[in-house]
């Protein structure tokens, strides 16, 4: 495939007797929105940690741009160019929404740095301001972070994941407990962000995965089941008969 | 919408008026401690409030600022004492070359024991630094020729000091405080450095959520080493000044209790606050002056009043006096 940005080549994963993934391979090309969608227990959040870094596989390999990532440390995903959100909002709760999103912009240049005063390096200022901007939280940028909305909260997550700059963005349920206005806000948001880089969502929420994505991949008891344009997935009878059947018409 | 420039949004969160005072932390801190003396009750409790109050600064950056309860910090405090001590009895080194010495081995020190506890998380951190910190009280116990185990570290007086030509009489207390105080200041100067340094936020960001910080590509683990030797270090100093204080080293400081004590004093003082540190090695120390005074087992009302702290002040003293007066967001 041509623009392919990362390859998943037979992953699996085991978690003592249980199998949690098994023999899963799939290539994602550069610069499109795939969603990966199952029920529940099919393996999507395992699938995510392992291309995180944060669960390394039992067996398979991946590969970035190239660059096989096996045994990578999950800190350097993000050099590498691997960002994330997760499931449950994961943010610092009592830091500024700015200095949030600034803290997630300095770890791609300095980490050990005691001498310099972080007031003066604007550059990562500025950057986190305009990552703030693009999900519409600048004029929240000195509250505190837990003083936030829900969704706005989420929203944070995004813009902490996005300030690195990621080649590839990792969503895990973005729109996970919120209300349909805040919906609309995250997949606005989606769509905006959707146009610039590849993005790969888990979702639950199934009108919203059917119309957001150029391609989708079903997961079920950690097998693939499934892989292709949203038309087909609607029209597949394994889908169907799994999945589809028993929540079309949620969210 | 207009979107504001940066510095806009900056000047606009800058704090006015007495928030623009307290950035000034550092100056603003030696000033109230240069009043000390003539405050206190006596020149020695003032010296011990110096002291303490580094060691105690020290703790903080990893238990206030990095969310690491340790266990163990007096290893560090008696590690600087015993070096200094040494340094000057035994090899006959100046003073003002002790000093940095005994706290580049007490560095050397907090990087082996940190290098084990920091792989451990919550209770086991705090229970391998207890571990880690005892077994060096051991060391100073049994190595008897070299710290002079049960009794102490004595034979290393320093009377006089010369300070840019100018003789000092180091054994009269004025003297003694302001030289210990130069300590201090440096200390301080160098614990605000790092608060706002860019590693001063990676801190922060492992205390508020260790996963999202490892998310956002930072080393976990080696920042935790790396915070764990730089609170060790300016602890150490602490145990520096007391050797010269005191011209022995009693093997006490190694001892858990002491550990314990200072976990105290950051809690009575306020953790996460710059100076409540000082203010709480001060309300502990006037506390132990004052109660001993009427009964012997004072521990029983210190440890009381902690207790009411912990439930009732959880910011200590400093920090809810600066939440009271409006600044204590600005700080954090």
């Amino acid at each position: 495939m041509s623009g392919e940005l990362l390859r998943a080549e037979g992953i699996g994963k085991r978690f003592g007797g249980f199998v949690a993934l098994e023999d899963i391979t799939l290539s994602f090309a550069a610069g499109q929105l795939t969603s990966i969608i199952g029920p529940n227990g099919a393996g999507k959040s395992t699938f995510f940690n392992i291309l995180s870094g944060a669960l390394t596989p039992t067996s398979g390999k991946l590969h970035f741009r190239g660059r096989a990532l096996n045994g990578l440390p999950q800190h350097r995903f993000v050099h590498q160019g691997i960002s994330r959100s997760y499931q449950i909002t994961n943010i610092f709760p009592d830091l500024s929404v700015h200095e949030n999103v600034r803290v997630a912009a300095q770890a791609l240049t300095v980490s050990y740095d005691i001498w310099r005063n972080r007031a003066r390096l604007t550059e990562l200022n500025t950057r986190a301001d305009s990552a703030l901007d693009a999900v519409g939280l600048l004029a929240k940028r000195n509250e505190l972070a837990k003083f936030l909305s829900h969704g706005q909260q989420r929203a944070l997550e995004i813009a902490i994941a996005l300030v690195s700059e990621p080649e590839l963005l990792l969503l895990d349920e973005p729109t996970a407990g919120m209300g349909p206005e805040e919906t609309k806000d995250m997949v606005a948001l989606l769509e905006r962000l959707a146009d610039k880089r590849t993005v790969l969502l888990v979702e639950h929420k199934m009108k919203m995965v059917l119309g957001l994505s150029k391609r989708v991949v079903v997961l079920h008891h950690g097998r693939l089941l499934a892989d292709g344009a949203p038309y087909e997935i609607r029209s597949n009878p394994d889908v169907r008969r799994v999945y589809l059947g028993q929540s079309e018409g949620y969210g | 919408m207009t979107r504001p420039s940066s510095g806009e949004v900056l000047a606009k969160s800058a704090p006015s008026g007495l928030g623009r005072i307290l950035d000034h932390r550092v100056l603003l801190s030696i000033a109230v401690l240069a009043l000390l003396p003539w405050l206190l009750p006596s020149k020695a409790l003032a010296v011990n409030v110096l002291i303490y109050g580094v060691v105690v600064m020290g703790y903080n950056l990893l238990f206030g600022y990095t969310g690491l309860l340790s266990f163990g910090q007096a290893a560090f405090f008696g590690a600087g004492a015993y070096f200094t001590g040494i340094a000057i009895g035994r090899y006959g080194v100046p003073w003002f070359a002790a000093v940095p010495i005994a706290v580049l081995l007490s560095t050397g020190l907090a990087a082996l024991i940190g290098v084990v506890s920091t792989r451990t998380r919550g209770i086991y951190f705090s229970m391998v630094t207890l571990a880690l910190a005892q077994l060096v009280y051991y060391v100073a116990l049994q190595a008897a020729s070299f710290t002079g185990g049960e009794n102490g570290l004595r034979g290393f007086t320093v009377d006089r000091i010369s300070l840019f030509g100018l003789q000092v009489n180091f054994l009269d207390p004025v003297n003694k405080y302001y030289v210990l105080m130069g300590f201090a200041g440096l200390a301080m100067w160098f614990q605000s450095r790092i608060l706002n340094s860019p590693f001063g936020a990676v801190i922060e960001a492992i205390r508020e959520n260790e996963q999202r910080a490892r998310a956002c590509g930072y080393d976990v683990e080696r920042s935790k080493l790396v915070v764990f030797m730089l609170s060790g270090a300016i602890s150490s100093l602490g145990g520096c000044m007391l050797a010269l204080h005191l011209s022995i080293v009693p093997l006490d400081i190694l001892h858990y209790q002491t550990s314990g004590m200072i976990v105290m004093m950051v809690l009575l003082g306020g953790a996460r606050s710059f100076f409540g540190p000082f203010v709480g090695a001060a309300s502990f120390l006037i506390l132990e002056d004052v109660v001993s005074l009427w009964t012997p087992h004072w521990q029983i009302f210190v440890g009381a009043i902690f207790v009411l702290f912990v439930l009732f002040l959880p910011k200590g003293i400093w920090g809810t006096l600066l939440d009271a007066i409006g600044v204590g967001k600005a700080r954090q």
